[in-house]
């Protein structure tokens, strides 16, 4: 049996792997900081690529509240800056805007609050705080990157093209998404989408994989399971949800490219075009199986946005509050819970398709339920700050503003998820401002959060406070200016994905508080400038770390000299002693 | 074995196994909506009805065949065979390459007999066996090209390296695309 001797043998191995490299350390520019197989660089290189799409996406939504906030007015300036085509005649064009919208919401959704957030926690939390020197399989970690790299690359051509990005929204239905020639956006730049996305999927199920295999089998003698921190846990169930639901997704982008491009009926049906006047020669397909692969994905996709920044939440409410989390088994029960019923209840999407009543019942009962788990975190987070002594830092306040906002977005999912007020509330504002503050500004809070918090650890200095507290206070009450009233509009019927409302006379009596929100986005957006500023002034010139544990935290990566090197520990850890 | 593995990191499945054995439950996530998709298809009218030529039935003696070298060589590897086991990998590759050249064969005929895969004409059902039935050829396609890197990595005789994690974690592949096979056969039997 001395073949079994080798293969336990190199298990050992395989975990000691990186130890070597802290030795010989013969590392290039580009083995470090380009192609690195460091868990601690590709974290940054996540971190600083989804900053850029954050602000790619951002300036898209400027751009899109600028037409809803001033439908009347135009802005010369514009066409001379994006050309004609976006812009014509200082008015942001109809195609221009779709696009806009289109874009900002794959971009937010996919490339900074899935690969920017995960990308960056999953890679440097995990192994520093299970006491690994790296993950399973650095090699795979590190072409994961750079698939994502090179998916942003492609959606960013895509909006260069002659016939502009893709203009169906981020749920790419068909026939938008199916047929070329349904509108400008439906032609190459969809196939640069599609494409792109298809490069982004392999990039998260990359990922994934070695998250999920780095959490069950580096983790440090004694780091047993239940001593996991959250936010490793919060992190291991996104990448359960990621390997289940992406696949789904890719396959029915895989039927979307066979109706695209030779001619099959998986999607289309001899629906007629307007354009030609004639029906397609497809017979027999239905667009509606397009929208149950796509919230297959999409909707456990959310969960796939929110529970690192739970994760991320629970541990820095915990340390600022000077308090162990409370129920931390039900914070990992509540989190199971959620992951299971994720891919229960895509269908609450599918409410106004003609579904089955008895199913939307279904659909509605399960839907319902995830409020519990919801609800039991939302109930521990506030126990734990409950009597703490705690220390207002910028990622406090932002860890606290996750949860503000998570509960005003949360309370609106309940009317949601019943299937009778949704068919009133669908595709609404009342929508756009549910998972705006449920999801988008809850997740980017809590990303701050994350930053503020281990930026010592990535960089070894600290950003500056000062900035954080107006960044946070500004951001906190843009958000509840642009999302709050965007209920009411929802309310009374304003639908959302329209170009211009001021041509319906009921929704006249919304101009002035479009123009409203827009003067929000405009100063809120602007203020998100001060944290980058002070990201990269303080990565080169912040106050230097002097501290191994600055926050006073329980958890490993404190352990490590303040800045680890490639291998992150000195000797090997026994947590079974320590901790 | 025993003998060495009572620290606690030594009784855990490496983890290039436990990697491999998610991306398995990804690709499975993948089929199932594939082949749900096709189940909510075929109760629609016009779902067109054929039977399957029988160069799928071949197809799948050479990946069953393929799968029992798999086991073969992965064992002469373990007992040093050197020999034995760079025969048994490359009648695994031939095996492998039938199958897929079966399944190529297999398209040709319902094209042959008039029915359109893609394009004017075509009907979902028969475009969903290319889709599905691809894109499983692809992921065979994905093990031929690791079993001749297994195979050309016997032939280097600098390093004699008899650690068999490599070639165990082709072989779980292996035969997982195998029993893939197997399911997707019997399901587009079952559903027509
Ligand atoms: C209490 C729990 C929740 C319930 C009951 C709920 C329910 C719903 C329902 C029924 C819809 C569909 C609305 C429609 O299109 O008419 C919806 C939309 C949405 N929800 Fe939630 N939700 C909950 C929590 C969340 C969370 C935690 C997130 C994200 C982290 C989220 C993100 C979204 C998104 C992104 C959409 C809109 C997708 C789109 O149409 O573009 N929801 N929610
Ligand atoms: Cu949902």
């Amino acid at each position: 049996m001395s073949n079994e001797a080798i293969l336990h043998a190199n298990i050992g191995a395989t975990l000691d792997v990186h130890g070597e490299h802290q030795e010989h350390h013969h590392e290039t520019f580009i083995t470090k900081y380009i192609f690195s197989q460091d868990h601690k660089t590709i974290s940054k290189q996540f971190l600083i690529t989804g900053m850029v799409w954050a602000v790619i996406g951002g300036l898209m939504s400027v751009l899109f509240r600028l037409q809803l906030g001033f439908p009347d007015e135009s802005f010369p300036w514009l066409e001379d800056l994006l050309g004609k085509w976006w812009a014509a005649g200082g008015h942001i064009t109809a195609q221009g805007y779709y696009a806009l919208v289109t874009i900002h919401g794959t971009v937010l959704i996919f490339f900074v609050l899935t690969a920017g957030l995960s990308g960056t926690f999953a890679n440097l939390l995990i192994p520093l705080q299970i006491g690994a020197r790296d993950m399973a399989s650095p090699l795979l970690n590190m072409l994961s990157y750079w698939f994502f790299f090179i998916a942003g690359i492609i959606m960013l051509s895509s909006i260069f093209v002659e016939t502009g990005p893709f203009s169906g929204g981020w749920t790419a239905y068909p026939p938008l998404s199916a047929l070329g020639d349904a509108s400008p956006g439906s032609k190459s730049g969809m196939d640069l989408w599609i494409i792109s996305m298809a490069l982004f999927v392999v990039s998260s199920l990359l990922s994934g994989l070695n998250y999920i295999a780095t959490v069950l089998n580096l983790r440090t003698k004694g780091m047993s399971m239940t001593r996991l921190p959250l936010t490793v846990w919060s992190l291991f169930f996104t990448a359960i949800v990621g390997v289940l639901s992406f696949p789904v997704l890719l396959s029915g982008f895989i039927l979307l490219i066979f109706d695209r491009n030779f001619g099959t009926s998986f999607y289309l049906s001899d629906i007629f075009l307007s354009a030609t006047g004639a029906a397609l020669p497809n017979e027999g397909g239905s667009a509606i199986l397009f929208q149950h692969l796509f919230w297959f994905l999409g909707h456990p996709e959310v969960y796939i946005i929110v529970l690192p920044a739970m994760g991320i939440v629970s541990e820095i409410l915990s340390i600022n509050s000077r308090k162990p989390i409370f129920g931390y088994i039900a914070m990992v029960g509540s989190m199971f819970a959620i992951t299971t019923l994720t891919f229960l209840v895509w269908a609450h999407h599918m409410f106004v398709t003609g579904l089955n009543p008895f199913l939307g019942s279904l659909f509605t009962l399960f839907t319902l339920l995830i409020a519990l788990p919801s609800a039991i975190k939302v109930f521990n987070w506030l126990t734990t700050i409950w009597r703490g002594s705690i220390r207002f830092t910028p990622s406090m306040l932002f860890a606290i503003g996750f949860v503000s906002v998570f509960i005003s977005g949360g309370l609106t999912g309940l009317w949601l998820g019943n299937s009778a007020l949704d068919i009133h509330l669908h595709d609404t504002y009342f929508n756009i401002a549910h998972f705006h503050l449920v999801m988008g500004v809850a997740s980017i809070f809590a990303m701050f959060a994350g930053v503020y918090h281990w930026f010592p650890k990535m960089y070894g200095r600290r950003m500056n406070n000062t900035l954080g507290y107006i960044h946070f206070w500004i951001s906190i009450i843009g958000a509840y200016l642009i999302f709050w009233p965007m209920h009411y509009e929802g309310l009374a019927g304003m639908p959302r994905r329209y170009y211009d409302y001021s041509i319906w006379e009921s929704f006249k009596q919304f101009s002035e508080l479009n123009k409203f929100i827009s003067i929000v986005v405009f100063i809120t957006f602007s203020t998100q400038i001060l944290f980058i500023i002070n990201f990269f002034y303080s990565i080169w010139y912040g106050r230097k770390e002097t501290s191994l544990n600055p926050h006073g935290a329980t958890t490993l990566e404190w352990t490590t000299p303040i800045k680890p090197g490639h291998g992150n520990y000195r000797k090997y850890l026994n947590t079974s002693l320590g901790l | 074995m025993a003998t060495i593995s009572n620290t606690n990191n030594n009784q855990r499945i490496h983890p290039h196994k436990f990697t491999l054995w998610v991306a398995i439950a990804s690709i499975c996530m993948m089929f199932a909506g594939l082949t749900s998709a096709y189940i909510v298809k075929s109760n629609q009218d016009n779902f067109l009805e054929f039977s399957l030529p029988n160069y799928f039935w071949f197809s799948t003696i050479a990946i069953l065949l393929s799968s029992v070298t798999m086991h073969l060589s992965l064992k002469t590897f373990k007992a040093r065979e050197r020999n034995k086991y760079k025969l048994l990998i490359s009648i695994t590759v031939v095996l492998g390459s039938i199958f897929a050249a079966l399944q190529v064969e297999g398209f040709i005929s319902l094209d042959n007999h008039g029915i359109r895969l893609i394009g004017q004409n075509s009907n979902a059902a028969a475009s969903f066996l290319l889709v599905i039935i691809g894109l499983h050829g692809l992921h065979v396609l994905g093990g031929i090209i690791a079993l001749l890197v297994m195979f050309f990595k016997s032939f280097s005789q600098k390093i004699k390296n008899y650690n068999s994690v490599p070639l165990e974690v082709v072989s779980i592949y292996w035969h997982f695309v195998d029993i893939l096979w197997i399911y997707l056969l019997i399901f587009l039997i079952w559903i027509r």
